[in-house]
């Protein structure tokens, strides 16, 4: 995947909260019209800018969760003592501006010329880049197998939930994901993330 | 830069007031006490009878082992660390060997540098940003060896640009005439990386 480079220079714009929905009792799905929409590849992220009445900014990466093609949503889990997830999952409406820039990134990504198989690995809210991949792959009909592992600390919080219950669109191959496991993988480690090392 | 941005309705400042720290902390950026792990592979470890470090010109390097490596002068700094992630800490401890005697050493045989790692990482840098003392190889912190998550034996320490340029598992410093990018800097990541004028990605 090496080269694919993204140039392109970033400019900040303000998009329009069109949709939300909760997936957990603390994680909210927010889509999002954005004006100026390049396109975003499977597993991309994207900043978010907020800033209050005093012009005080605040700054935030989130990963894309929906599908290219399918215009684009974020998923926010709500970190109690945090500054920007809860404006995010409390606060923000239907209706409201939200500045933002991206796609960014593009070495934690995945298309159907790619292939597989795929085995993804996550907890919490490192599933979001993944459930893109997933729903990408069932868009694209790409028979390419691939094994979801998939920790939460509950049965509740379970992101995506009745998604990855689901089959597989059209039955093809296997099932694209075990069921969710309450007990699952403990505290897995995800050996790939998409920001730079730090 | 956020000048015609509109306020975000309902948002209010929820951080704790920096007191004298505030001016410590580059736009866009929020204090953590942490330490946090973000790698674009899985962690190498490389033992030590096998590593070495290499200065200069592809073909043309000086290079140590790590018990040469570990006899060079070295030094203690604190210092602010920047990730382009957004998050940032302060007073970082660290131990290490300043790159500007690993170029007296070796020879300033050129204007860039590219770091390379094991695993394959790479990043770019212009020389006179890891001279005059603002750069170390370093191989401690917290007075403890370099944690290979946190890229032990030994990472690149560039605190005044962004972290992704304090290359984890550093193992050579290649010397060049041109400003080639490197790893993240190909995905769009800014070429220089100030975290004070908030270059983040291409163009900004």
């Amino acid at each position: 995947m090496a080269g694919t480079a993204l140039r392109r220079r970033l400019t900040w714009q303000v998009a329009k909260v069109s949709a939300v929905s909760d997936e957990t009792a603390s994680v909210r799905t927010i889509m999002l019209d954005v004006p100026d929409c390049p396109g975003h590849q499977a597993g991309q992220h994207l900043d978010i800018r907020l800033i209050d009445e005093d012009r005080y900014v605040a700054e935030r990466s989130y990963s894309i969760a929906s599908a290219p093609g399918e215009g684009v949503a974020i998923t926010v889990e709500r970190l109690d003592d945090g500054e920007v997830s809860p404006y995010l999952t409390d606060e923000l409406r239907v209706g409201d501006d939200l500045e933002l820039r991206g796609p960014i990134g593009g070495y934690f990504t995945w298309e159907p010329a790619d292939g597989g198989p795929l085995l993804l690995l996550a907890r919490g809210s490192g599933v979001v880049p993944l459930r893109s991949i997933l729903r990408y792959r069932e868009r694209t009909g790409s028979d390419v197998s691939v094994r979801l592992l998939y920790s939460s600390r509950t049965l509740d919080d379970v992101i995506y939930r009745a998604e990855l219950d689901r089959p597989a669109a059209g039955g093809r191959g296997d099932p694209h994901a075990d069921p969710p496991s309450a007990t699952g993988l403990g505290r897995l480690r995800a050996a790939r993330r998409h920001g730079p090392a730090g | 830069m956020t000048g015609t941005s509109p306020v975000s309705r309902g948002f209010h400042r929820r951080r704790q007031d920096l007191g004298e720290n505030a001016g410590r902390i580059p736009p866009g950026q929020y204090l953590t006490k942490d330490f946090p792990v973000l790698s674009a592979g899985p962690t190498p470890h490389t033992a030590l009878d096998r590593w070495s470090f290499s200065v200069g010109r592809d073909g043309r390097q000086k290079s140590w082992s790590w018990d040469e490596f570990r006899a060079l002068p070295s030094q203690d700094v604190t210092v602010d660390i920047h990730c382009v992630t957004k998050w940032s800490k302060l007073d970082t401890s660290w131990q290490g060997v300043s790159v500007d005697t690993l170029l007296d050493l070796a020879g300033h045989d050129g204007p860039f540098a590219m770091a390379h790692c094991d695993g394959g990482y790479t990043t770019n840098l212009p020389v006179e940003d890891l001279t005059g003392g603002k750069a170390w190889v370093a191989y401690a912190y917290d007075g403890r060896p370099l944690e290979p998550e946190h890229g032990g034996p030994a990472r690149l320490l560039v605190p005044h640009l962004y972290f992704w340029k304090s290359a984890k598992w550093v193992r050579s410093l290649e010397l060049r005439d041109t400003n080639d990018p490197g790893f993240w800097e190909n995905y769009g990541y800014h070429i220089y990386g100030d975290p004070w004028r908030e270059q983040r990605y291409a163009g900004d």
